[in-house]
């Protein structure tokens, strides 16, 4: 059972100059193409992971599943509802209440001003629910403790708030959670609490998650199905063992090659070439042609499709 | 075996506060010799940027040295004048920081910022300082070097700019790169290039890079030894295989187990229970015990012996069958 369904989803941002400049130098608008045609499912109960380098896109798409962000084109359906254009709004709520967010930054995404408990029950509050005791029973269940409910974000440590930030998440009792790198800005003993705490409790709660991550060896370790995005297009899919012992796609190939391994002393790579081109102009048929080594004439002109290979899906001419 | 090119003995830094005084830097030694990669590597608040400060005599006050020695290329430099270290940072020591942004002049273009640094440091003619600034842009592997000197840094992506900030911290050829979370800010690929780069230049030249970052798989893949800190103190110190593959202080352990890894499956993660601790708070004895799991009475009073090449900071050090 897919609990969301993403079809050839867009998202283009206008990132031209004021309207005084373009007419004075006689310029077209510009838009910023940053996720395109975008096709996956997330089933129940499982962890789909986006990976990909700044700029790929992962961001808006989870912006874009949670409603933060519309659509330029195609249809998030979660739980069968498309939250952009349907117009029954008890539906939508319904929808709603089901979808939470870990952000990055657990110092940016907590108010100051505001003591835990309030921080923990505020999406309880915004849909008139009862409220008593579950800030307390929260931050146990996620390794603090009940008393640490009358104090401020300021008092806690960047894993610490983290956790806040999850039973924050968890107490609308969503079904979906979108973690947007989750533990990027924590240290790794930390990450690794809060990794183990998140399969912890998708385990007791039977949440899906998205998780987007640039980093692969978490994406690895959490991830069920994972797909990997260049300049906003989903290039390859394919679940982690597949995808890490035999990745279908260049890019993919590269991004394996590139990551730092612990194993690997003093090991001579071939860096990868070149860097992601600008997403207002990109490359013209395969995005990825000016730094991929097989590269033909045929990438150069026609984009290629996803198109099944094996158990997973790659968006190359030369894939096999 | 050679005169290390840098030599840390016994270096404490204290930054006096109203609660009294901290010590983000404890005690610390290690020695970089010409051509090697040093890592150090530490979670937020384990001391490695402050001790890196402390050599280039960049520490912000409050903050000073305590005591110890800084030795660079057999002078001390620890006690010189604010004037004689400007002179020596730039020639001597090179710098590369996180940021390449903050590190280089948004209103200079950077074949200037090139040049500038050379004239203040070298002997040379202006037209050969050019040439030099061009040489080395090549070497750092801008493309069209000759024609971007008159770029400004906004005109280059994320990872060219660091590029041009390690061109800008070689130019005048100095003995000693300390290299501090540089590939932090970087996506993965332009890593893996800056990574191979630094890795190039070391060898090239025999230039030391004291390399810090949280990064372990950077460390891995770059480092020839490694120091690992802990709340301001050396926890280990050693060529990098021997401390990542057999590390004897249950920290180090620790950290290696709490790694994703592809060879480790979807277990759970190996978890050090609680934080580092803040330098304000940081426990009696040794300062590991409270998330030790084989600390004992003594490492609650007694700080343990101090590390040390081939010496972890610890009274039960884990002793592991070698396996090569």
């Amino acid at each position: 059972m897919d609990l969301v369904k993403v079809k050839n989803l867009s998202r283009s941002f206008d990132v031209s100059k004021p309207w005084l400049n373009r007419v004075i130098e006689r310029q077209p608008k510009l838009f910023l193409k940053a996720v395109s045609e975008v096709d996956f499912d997330i089933a129940e109960r499982s962890t789909y992971a986006l990976v990909g380098e700044s700029g790929s896109g992962k961001s808006t798409i989870g912006r874009m599943l949670v409603g933060l962000l519309t659509p330029s084109d195609g249809n998030v359906e979660i739980e069968g509802v498309d939250l952009a254009h349907e117009t029954d709004a008890a539906k939508v709520a319904a929808v709603r209440a089901d979808i939470q967010m870990i952000f990055q930054d657990p110092y940016a995404s907590l108010n100051p001003r505001w003591r835990v408990r309030d921080i923990i029950v505020e999406p309880v509050l915004a849909q008139g629910g009862d409220t008593a005791g579950l800030a307390e029973r929260l931050l146990e269940q996620v390794g603090l403790s009940a008393e640490d409910a009358g104090k401020f974000p300021h008092e806690f440590s960047g894993g610490q708030r983290q956790r806040i930030c999850i039973a924050r998440a968890l107490s609308s009792e969503p079904r979906l959670i979108v973690c947007d790198e989750p533990t990027s800005a924590l240290d790794v003993s930390v990450q690794a609490q809060v990794l183990n705490l998140m399969s912890d409790l998708k385990d007791s709660f039977g949440l899906t998650y998205l998780l987007i991550s640039h980093d692969l060896t978490v994406v690895q370790h959490m991830a069920d199905r994972i797909g990997v995005l260049y300049l906003g297009r989903l290039v390859e899919e394919a679940d982690p063992d597949t995808l890490f012992s035999d990745p279908k796609h260049p890019y993919t190939q590269m991004l394996l090659e590139a990551a730092p391994r612990l194993d690997a002393f003093g090991r001579e790579v071939t860096p990868p070439e070149g860097e992601i081109p600008n997403p207002i102009d990109p490359p013209t048929g395969c995005a990825f042609h000016p730094r991929c080594p097989l590269a033909v004439d045929r990438c150069r002109t026609e984009r290629p499709e996803l198109r099944e290979i094996g158990t997973s899906r790659a968006a190359c001419h030369l894939a096999e | 075996m050679t005169d290390p090119v840098l030599s840390i003995r016994d270096l404490s830094v204290e930054i006096p506060t109203r609660k009294g005084v901290v010590c983000p830097v404890d005690s610390v030694s290690y020695d970089i010799a010409p051509g090697e990669i040093l890592g150090v590597v530490g979670e937020s608040g384990a001391g490695k940027s402050m001790a890196g400060n402390a050599v280039i005599g960049l520490l912000n006050p409050p903050a000073r040295i305590a005591k110890g020695e800084i030795w660079l290329n057999g002078t001390r430099i620890d006690q010189l004048s604010g004037d004689a270290m400007r002179r020596l940072r730039g020639k001597e020591i090179g710098m590369v920081f996180q940021d390449p942004l903050t590190s280089l002049n948004p209103l200079l273009q950077i074949g200037d910022q090139l040049t500038e640094t050379m004239l203040t440091h070298l002997d040379i003619s202006r037209s050969e300082a050019e040439q030099r600034a061009i040489a080395a842009l090549q070497e750092v592997g801008i493309p069209g070097a000759a024609d971007r000197l008159n770029s400004y840094p906004h005109e280059f992506s994320g990872g060219m700019r660091q590029r041009v900030v390690i061109a800008l911290a070689l130019c005048a050829e100095p003995s000693l790169v300390i290299a501090d979370e540089p590939t932090t800010a970087l996506d993965v690929s332009v890593q893996a290039q800056i990574v191979a780069l630094l890795k190039k230049l070391c060898r090239e030249r025999g230039t030391a890079i004291m390399l810090i970052t949280h990064d372990m798989g950077v460390i891995a893949e770059a480092a020839d030894r490694v120091a690992v800190m802990y709340a301001g103190r050396l926890a280990e110190l050693g060529p990098v295989r021997e401390i990542l593959t057999s590390p004897s202080h249950p920290y180090t352990d620790g950290l290696m187990a709490s790694t994703p890894l592809a060879s480790r499956g979807k277990s759970r993660l190996h978890q050090i229970p609680g934080s580092m601790p803040r330098l304000n708070a940081i426990p009696d004895g040794c300062a590991f015990n409270p998330r030790c799991p084989y600390a004992a009475d003594k490492c609650r009073h007694d700080p343990g012996p101090q590390g040390a090449e081939g010496r972890a900071a610890c009274w039960f050090p884990i002793v592991r069958e070698r396996t090569a």
